[in-house]
């Protein structure tokens, strides 16, 4: 290839290049309000995957994200990418003979976790179970809704995500948009998720939920505390989930979980699994524990005992 | 390549021209566009909430769709093996409407994906090396590598011959072999795979047995082929082109022996289920009986089971059978009866009662029931701008002209019913020179 050859197609490229860019911050002009709004939106339009940034790509999201909260909300909103401890897998444990069936972890969570609340979206489940039938989901009641709990003859069983070691749901997403982490928790990329919903079909635990219309999070409401793959405002269009409080649980020193904190009875347990002098690591050794829909093989972090 | 933009720019010359019926037809299915397309912007800026799916039923009239579509796109097979491998003259000739309605379905069924999913715009995540497909671990990737292998084999095999036609050449048997030996198994593959995104899940009782996919292919392969003689009956009434009543028959015998397989392996499957009684019952009861007083599936199942063992009979009896009325008759009730059946009768139930024994009874909104008959009518009108491309071509009413660059147009109608079918051929204007 002639030197002038070579050239003239530099110039070429060249061209074509800026008449891309140009294109590009028209249609952005044309469709966005404000110059620096539109960057941001194509910016957020084109961010790789969680996993896939580099140091500086992953800070210059968060700043990104922090500004953009900040403005929506009007006050300073905190987002962390604290990756997970070393020698950490954590495991939650539910003592069924005390749960009281209060719900008071269910609201806990929403405050700590900043879901819709219109419409409500709601990461724990709890559900009332007759004692004659034992834990039999097709007599469980969801809705109760009596003036005082507990009722006579009843006992109570929470479920939210479990955490599991072999996740269903991470295995069918179409563009690995959810994983589990080192530390156990199964977590979502928010930027990633396409919304698919094939997790939610997959999930035996109905643990997944999905913001069908915009959520609606008062800027009052907001807990300004977030995590990148946990607590922080949620789009429209993507799903969620529980992370284990993975803003509290996963720094040093970290806090208990908003539902194990909250709950009056104490049947909430958290822990290091891998620690053998831990409470969780005790529960399951000496507790009679039994592991919910055991049958599927996904072999849950979440273990429910009696300790009476 | 000039040759190509020949072609081009005449198909659309083609296109626009017409009788009033085929103008009347096209209006209809633009006017039904433009309300899906009003109703997609809507569910685009409230999100997901307009339509009745929730947590518990994830999945609804979107997915339903989608899955009895990829039975329809799958059918053109029941036409490419006879034609291609038996080299079966009657239906050779047709063979490439089966592809062109495989083309049509297989973009229905990707539109219907796309309205379903949250973020339509980040499907560039979906692409491998520029986003992350999740391949091979999600069936969901699957399903977007096979749908989309089989979409460009179908487009590629059925341009390819038509533009040949119209150069009046014979298609290279070297290229077009090999696709269309492709093109079988791949058609196996789209329904196969659909099968398994739903079979695979150990959370979903009723669609986590092994008997899926032969009842998915069974039933594929009763409403796509049905689907097609209706095709058949239409273009032979409406349009120029003759299609041979043995060809149509040999579909319908086809579709005898599907239903039959079909109606066997849900009978097996509702056996294993009765029998046993366990709690894995609850689905099939909410489908067929109704559950705690939940029954909004129930007539239709039954409407369902009723229309496909009367088409089974209609099709099974050589009289009814090679009796244009009830063939028709079992062609409609086969489709209809296929439609709830592989749709809302498949996709629902699994989400009925739900993984913690809730249960949220599910049925479209009015923006869903709009929005679905909108990417049916751009389904419809794909297919009407294929036809309407392809049949002419094998007629001999649209090639290039004699000077090798501009293009004839014998048929300026299109739509025209059978009595008026001479004043059409006299009417024609002939050649219709163009050079650039």
């Amino acid at each position: 290839m002639s030197d002038n050859k070579k050239c003239d197609n530099q110039v070429r490229h060249h061209s074509r290049r800026k008449f891309l860019k140009g294109l590009t911050a028209g249609i952005g002009l044309i469709a966005l309000p404000g110059r620096e709004a539109s960057a941001s939106v194509w910016e957020e339009f084109f961010q790789k995957h969680f996993r896939e940034l580099s140091k500086e790509e992953l800070s210059k999201v968060i700043v990104r994200l922090e500004k953009k909260y900040s403005q929506q909300f009007g006050k300073q909103v905190k987002v962390k990418s604290t990756p997970p401890l070393e020698g950490v897998l954590f495991g939650y444990g539910l003592d069924l003979s005390r749960c009281i069936g209060c719900r008071r972890c269910v609201y806990a969570c929403v405050e700590e976790n900043n879901q819709s609340r219109d419409p409500q979206i709601h990461w724990i489940r709890v559900m009332q179970m007759n004692k004659e039938k034992g834990v039999d989901l097709s007599h469980a009641e969801h809705y109760y809704n009596p003036d005082k709990v507990p009722e006579k003859g009843h006992f109570y069983m929470p479920v939210a995500c479990q955490q599991c070691e072999k996740p269903a749901c991470t295995k069918v997403c179409p563009v690995q948009a959810t994983w589990k982490e080192n530390d156990g928790i199964v977590v979502v990329d928010y930027n990633w998720c396409i919304g698919c919903r094939y997790c939610m079909a997959a999930c035996p635990y109905g643990a997944r939920h999905f913001n069908w219309g915009k959520p609606g999070l008062p800027a009052k409401d907001l807990n300004t505390n977030t995590h990148y793959l946990g607590n922080r405002p949620r789009p429209k269009g993507v799903v969620e989930k529980c992370t284990f409080c993975i803003q509290r649980t996963r720094e040093m020193p970290g806090r208990y979980p908003a539902c194990e904190e909250i709950c009056p009875v104490g049947a909430r347990k958290f822990g290091n699994l891998l620690d053998p002098e831990s409470e969780i690591r005790y529960l399951i050794e000496n507790k009679r524990v039994f592991i919910f829909k055991e049958d599927l093989n996904t072999q849950p972090k979440f273990y429910y005992f009696y300790a009476t | 390549m000039k040759n190509i933009w020949h072609f081009f720019t005449g198909t659309l010359v083609l296109i626009s021209k017409g009788s009033k019926g085929y103008y009347c037809w096209v209006a209809f299915l633009l006017t039904l566009m433009s309300i899906g397309g009003i109703a997609y912007i809507n569910q685009l800026n409230e999100g997901l909430i307009v339509t009745s799916m929730r947590d518990q039923v994830s999945w609804g009239f979107y997915i339903s769709n989608f899955t009895f579509l990829v039975g329809v796109a799958a059918a053109a097979v029941l036409l490419v093996i006879p034609a291609y491998v038996y080299h079966w003259k009657p239906i050779k000739e047709i063979a490439v409407l089966g592809e062109l309605l495989a083309v049509s379905a297989i973009v229905m069924c990707l539109l219907f994906v796309t309205v379903d999913i949250g973020h339509p715009e980040r499907f560039w995540h979906l692409i491998p090396k520029i986003g992350l497909l999740n391949f091979p671990q999600s069936l969901l990737a699957w399903d977007v590598v096979v749908l989309n292998t089989y979409l460009t084999l179908n487009l590629t095999i059925a341009v390819y011959i038509l533009y040949n036609l119209y150069y009046k050449k014979e298609p290279n048997k070297s290229f077009t072999t090999p696709l269309l030996l492709l093109s079988i198994p791949s058609a196996i593959s789209i329904h196969t795979v659909t099968a398994f995104l739903y079979n695979g899940l150990g959370a979903r009782p009723f669609w986590n047995s092994s008997i899926l996919v032969p009842r998915f292919l069974a039933s594929a392969f009763c409403s796509g082929p049905a689907f097609m003689i209706l095709i058949f009956f239409l273009v032979r009434k409406y349009t120029k082109f003759k299609i041979d009543d043995k060809a149509i028959q040999k579909v319908a015998e086809l579709i005898a022996y599907a239903m039959f397989i079909n109606l066997l392996l849900l009978g097996a499957e509702l056996f294993k289920e009765y029998y046993t009684g366990s709690v894995h019952l609850a689905p099939v009861q909410y489908l067929f009986q109704g559950l705690h007083g939940h029954s909004a599936l129930v007539p239709w199942i039954w409407t369902a089971m009723i229309f496909n063992i009367t088409a089974f009979f209609l099709f099974l009896v050589p009289d009814t059978r090679n009796n244009n009325v009830t063939l028709v008759i079992a062609c409609i009730l086969v489709f209809v009866g296929v439609y709830i059946e592989k749709g809302m009768g498949l996709v629902i139930p699994g989400f009925i009662p739900d993984v913690l024994h809730e249960i949220y009874e599910y049925a479209p909104t009015g923006i869903e029931l709009l929005l679905s008959m909108g990417i049916w009518a751009t389904g419809l009108f794909v297919f009407t701008m294929l036809l309407r491309v392809a049949i002419p071509i094998l007629n001999g009413d649209f090639h290039v002209a004699d000077d090798g660059v501009g293009y004839y147009i014998g048929d300026q109608l299109f739509f025209v019913s059978h009595h008026d079918d001479e004043s059409s051929s006299v009417g024609e204007s002939g050649v219709d020179d163009k050079t650039s």
